[in-house]
């Protein structure tokens, strides 16, 4: 299997997604399914392409560094689960 | 009247022959009608009434016109979900460029239609809030309506609507068109903005819609194409009245058949319906010419690692922060985040974060992520090249009709088959749409696929227009 256990609850844990114990196998599995089966990418010769990461025909604009101020705090503030004063609330991070 | 166009509709409306509050009741009636096909998340009557009150007429052929919003698009006035539980309780604090352009032309919104998780999904059966069932199904097997733009593809076949808004990032769009009997356009990457859609994966996610017929769609999307400064990969391009310019008359325009499209295993009613559509190109005085495509069968695989990989980045977002919801189980940063992601995310999506996370990772950039990239651009150059002898590409939309609810969901791979047509051309960011042509042995409706060059919408339409009609 190209995704063990290890490598599975290794990417979890790179990914933030709590993942039980009685999951691990399965999903192994179908990781590793997947894997093999995008493998067939092997099979072409890509030593002289250049990878296309963008297939946008519009050239990235430069826009005018012009400051602009708009106060949304208190609007995106109203979907935040805990907060406090204007911030977002997380749980404590140093004791 | 049955109110089932866009453009009779709105003479309706002009000659005052109804209101335009009548009109959106009607709609409102049969979406409460037809609730078992759950093809809306968010629908309630004193949002559209509220709507009709603040209503300012604009002289357009959407004015006072009822459509659906894929729960893609942010709305200020309706919550957005992407179909997922970590954004159940999200209200964005800004309106999608597309969805305002609808609004200023005088669209009216029923609701936020029902899609597969965050766009992921060809059955619409990802979604938090349910599947979707196809309007076309018998009573004793409900079928899917395709995805992930399940809801809006149904809304509009079930007559819920008179058009909608979709997203198209591997065949989003067209495939549930195919599946549900309606027309579908996913236009070319860059053509329609895309600030304010959840992003699934960037480099491919673009706005499309549906509509009834092939005129319909030609309004719907000019109507949310255009330039944004926003999006930094939007197109800063005129865009043509494309309906008034349908034409119709195809004589001495070049097909491209590609023979890498007819792939072992699909069924025979697909072959047929594609023979019957380059049949009825040829009579209208249409050349056909047999093409090479020769990496499409590398297109699959290649979008298995770029989606994800994308997705695993995009959905970074969600870490029970920001957007509203936060699992109980928090003491700790670390378990906040595991497991508001562990909760907040369905299977499939988590499996694409996976996916995503691991080709990605130090080490393996270079043998998956790079690799597909590189694949990319000789798929890519593929259509470059056929395009040198053709005006425009002919294909099947999907594999197969409608399935029932519940089938290939033992493995993922079987699902992502259904984009085996679709997503070679999401890949080079040229367009397609989707029309219905035929039906399968079972009577169910099948799609064909219109591909062409980079901003050449036209020629979709003008051929699309000539196939619909007899």
């Amino acid at each position: 299997m190209k995704i063990d256990k290890n490598t599975t609850l290794k990417i979890a844990k790179l990914s933030r997604i709590k993942i039980e114990d009685s999951e691990v196998d399965e999903l192994s599995s179908q990781l590793s399914a997947i894997v093999d089966w995008v493998e067939q990418l092997n099979e072409v010769d890509t030593s002289k392409v250049e990878p296309l990461s963008n297939v946008s025909m519009s050239k990235l604009p430069l826009r005018k560094d012009i400051e602009n101020l708009e106060d949304n705090s208190q609007k995106i503030l109203l979907n935040a689960p805990d907060k406090l004063e204007n911030y977002f609330a997380v749980p404590k991070v140093v004791e | 009247m049955e109110f089932k166009t866009i453009k009779e509709t709105s003479d309706s409306i002009k000659n005052k022959k109804i209101s335009i509050k009548e009109l959106n009741k009607i709609f409102i009636n049969r979406i409460k009608k037809n609730t078992n096909l759950n093809s809306y998340i968010y629908f309630d009557e004193d949002n559209i009434f509220n709507q009709i009150s603040n209503h300012k007429n604009q002289d357009n052929i959407l004015n006072g016109i009822p459509l659906a919003i894929k729960d893609l698009f942010c709305t200020k006035f309706m919550p957005t979900t992407a179909a997922s539980k970590i954004l159940k309780n999200f209200k964005p604090p800004y309106e999608s460029f597309v969805t305002q352009k609808l609004l200023d032309q005088g669209a009216i919104f029923l609701g936020k239609t029902n899609c597969d998780e965050f766009a992921m999904g060809s059955a619409n059966t990802t979604s938090f809030f349910g599947n979707v069932i196809n309007p076309l199904s018998s009573k004793d097997i409900p079928l899917v309506p395709g995805g992930s733009s399940g809801g809006s593809a149904a809304a509009v076949a079930a007559n819920l609507c008179l058009g909608a808004t979709g997203t198209d990032t591997g065949g989003s769009i067209r495939q549930p068109a195919s599946f549900c009997g309606i027309v579908g356009v996913k236009p070319t990457y860059g053509l329609c903005s895309r600030w304010g859609i959840v992003a699934f994966a960037s480099s491919l996610d673009q706005a499309g819609i549906f509509a009834n017929n092939v005129e319909d769609s030609a309004i719907l999307l000019q109507s949310i194409a255009g330039y944004d400064k926003q999006d930094s990969t939007s197109a800063n391009i005129k865009i043509p009245n494309y309906l008034s310019a349908i034409n119709s008359n195809l004589s001495g325009k070049v097909v491209g058949i590609p023979e890498e499209y007819n792939i072992k295993g699909i069924p025979d009613e697909i072959s047929v319906v594609w023979e019957n559509a380059i049949q009825k190109l040829e009579k209208g005085g249409v050349k056909i010419k047999k093409i090479s495509l020769p990496h499409t069968k590398y297109a699959l695989p290649a979008y298995y690692i770029i989606a994800p990989a994308e997705a695993s980045s995009n959905l970074a977002r969600y870490d029970g922060v920001k957007f509203g919801f936060r699992a109980d189980n928090n003491a700790s940063l670390d378990e906040m985040y595991e497991m508001t992601r562990r909760e907040g995310f369905g299977k499939e999506v988590k499996r694409r974060i996976l996916i995503g996370t691991y080709v990605l990772s130090a080490g393996y950039y270079d043998a998956y992520y790079l690799k597909a990239q590189k694949v990319r651009k000789l798929i890519a150059n593929d259509f470059v090249n056929a395009y040198k002898e053709c005006d425009f590409i002919l294909t099947p939309t999907a594999p197969s009709a409608a399935f029932p609810i519940g089938e290939k969901e033992d493995d993922p791979i079987k699902m992502y088959l259904n984009d085996i047509f679709t997503v070679p051309a999401s890949l080079a960011g040229i367009p397609g749409i989707s029309i219905p042509f035929g039906k399968s042995k079972e009577g169910l409706p099948l799609g064909i696929q219109i591909l062409s060059k980079h901003f050449d919408e036209q020629i979709i339409f003008d051929v699309a227009s000539y196939l619909e009609n007899d």
